[in-house]
């Protein structure tokens, strides 16, 4: 047998290790009377929680949590229950209780642990409005947590197949109370997000009481929630649970039939708004044609109105041609005058007319005699006068000069009566 | 298992239709932009109604997430739905 001799500082140490691995000393709800109460000037709180037979000391660091409602609730005499840790301190060799949270006496445990986690998320962060994403207007693939065999699988199908047939639904089946029901429901949320292209998540549940529905304010739960990529929408029992999961999810349905309605559209809604926008279609193109044919008809106005003065060009034409018309039948005139001079001074110049004048043509063997040297003495000619012809002969032949004067009587004095003068 | 989706979702035909009323209805366009938009918006209002009028919900289990540990890996299902039943 050994005997051992310790510090007091490795006993001190020894007993808050063992102290602070106790998985039950770490997560411990104690209920109790405040007194001693002392607030340090740094805002913390000492004091003893005590029961008819025995007492604790407590420390609630300022900062250990948000709780708003703390200094209210804890003040001497108060029956409280307090969350926290119990641990050892080393300095004074203390038994301390390390609370975190407080809530007055009376309330369930379950919904103080309620209140306990929706204080620390909600300082987290997990509920932040900011965060919260909208669901796609006409999801294509709706997942589901929740159990395959209740109601609210088949209701919610149900309202899907009605409503928005577009969409494929997709089970991840859960147990949704008891042990197994976080495990199964952090799993299923997974799951369904490592489906491709998961638009939203359902997140549901039939209405029990809180013990029935208290693996939605579990933390794993909440955590699975706010790491989903898909949003989530919660639907846990009936309208007036609220559950932490409702305060993570992005929507929160007051019912799993409501979360059905509310992932999807009604078909019958969006073919009224198909309608609704061929209406629009048709209205605009019908504006924009009338529009385009108050256009032409302005333009064909307006070029009626600059058109060349038409009427009054064809009116100078016609002028222009009148005259023209004139000019020729003029000249026409002048012409037809002309050509009858032409004809007179022919008609007198015919031989005929010159034989009526006194003349006569002499002809001999049918040549017409119009020099002496044609003929000679004895020759028989023809003469022919204006009513007939006799023959003649050649007696003498003498050439005229017109240098020398003859005598008139060797001429033809019928056919000269000039030149007797 | 479900490949990446190359065909044109409904969204996507609906989100073009607005566009197409939206650009016809703010005008301003030559009336050959204006007849060529709205041939598009019918025929994009047309075959949305056809998508909803030939839809049918589809519904699929996936197998391995429920918390038992007799469950086989996972895996999935399609569970037949009938209409009638709605």
């Amino acid at each position: 047998m050994s005997m051992q001799v310790y510090s007091v500082s490795s006993i001190t140490t020894y007993l808050r290790e063992l102290l602070e691995t106790d998985p039950h000393l770490a997560d411990i709800w104690v209920s109790g009377e405040v007194s001693n109460l002392s607030r340090s000037t740094a805002g913390h709180f000492y004091f003893t929680l005590k029961d008819a037979d025995s007492q604790i000391r407590c420390v609630f660091f300022r900062g250990a949590t948000l709780q708003r409602d703390l200094p209210s609730l804890v003040e001497s005499g108060a029956q409280v229950v307090a969350h926290g840790r119990v641990s050892l301190y080393e300095v004074r060799g203390d038994l301390q209780f390390y609370v975190d949270f407080v809530q007055p006496e009376g309330v369930g445990v379950l919904a103080m642990e309620f209140e306990r986690l929706k204080v620390r998320l909600e300082q987290e962060g997990l509920f932040e409005p900011s965060r919260k994403r909208s669901l796609k207007p006409f999801p294509e693939r709706i997942g589901v947590v929740s159990s395959p065999t209740g109601a609210v699988f088949h209701d919610i199908c149900v309202i899907l197949a009605r409503r928005w047939p577009l969409a494929e639904i997709v089970l991840a089946p859960s147990a949704v109370q008891g042990m197994e029901a976080v495990r199964g429901i952090v799993a299923g949320i997974a799951a369904l997000n490592d489906e491709p292209d998961m638009d939203v998540i359902i997140v549901a549940r039939g209405g029990g009481s809180l013990e029935e529905l208290w693996a939605f304010n579990e933390e794993a739960v909440a955590r699975a929630i706010y790491a989903s990529h898909a949003p989530i929408v919660s639907a846990v029992g009936h309208e007036t649970d609220y559950s932490i999961a409702d305060y993570v999810a992005d929507v929160r349905a007051p019912t799993p039939s409501t979360a059905a309605e509310l992932v999807a559209p009604d078909r019958y809604a969006v073919l009224g708004a198909l309608n609704g926008h061929r209406a629009s279609l048709s209205t605009a193109i019908r504006f924009r044609l009338d529009e385009n044919v108050g256009c032409l008809r302005g333009a064909m106005g307006r070029m009626q109105h600059c058109a060349p003065p038409v009427d009054r060009e064809r009116q100078k034409v016609d002028d222009a041609l009148r005259v023209a018309g004139a000019l020729v039948d003029a000249a026409l005139g002048r012409n037809r005058d002309q050509v009858g001079g032409f004809l007179l001074q022919l008609r007198s110049l015919h031989p005929r007319a010159t034989l009526a004048r006194g003349y006569a043509l002499v002809e001999r063997e049918g040549s017409v005699v119009r020099s002496v040297r044609q003929v000679k003495t004895g020759d028989a000619l023809d003469v022919r006068v204006s009513d007939g012809a006799f023959p003649a002969r050649v007696e003498a032949k003498k050439s005229v000069s017109r240098r020398k004067s003859r005598p008139p009587q060797e001429m033809q004095p019928a056919l000269f009566p000039s030149d007797k003068a | 298992m479900a490949a990446k989706k190359s065909k044109e979702t409904f969204e996507e035909l609906y989100r073009r239709l607005e566009e197409t009323v939206g650009k016809l209805e703010e005008g301003g366009l030559p009336l050959e932009r204006s007849l060529a938009l709205y041939e598009d918006g019918m025929t994009l209002a047309r075959r949305c109604q056809e998508m909803l009028d030939a839809a049918q919900v589809r519904i699929r289990q996936l197998r391995g997430t429920l918390a038992a540990p007799s469950e086989p890996e996972a895996g999935e299902e399609e569970i037949p739905w009938d209409d009638a039943e709605s």
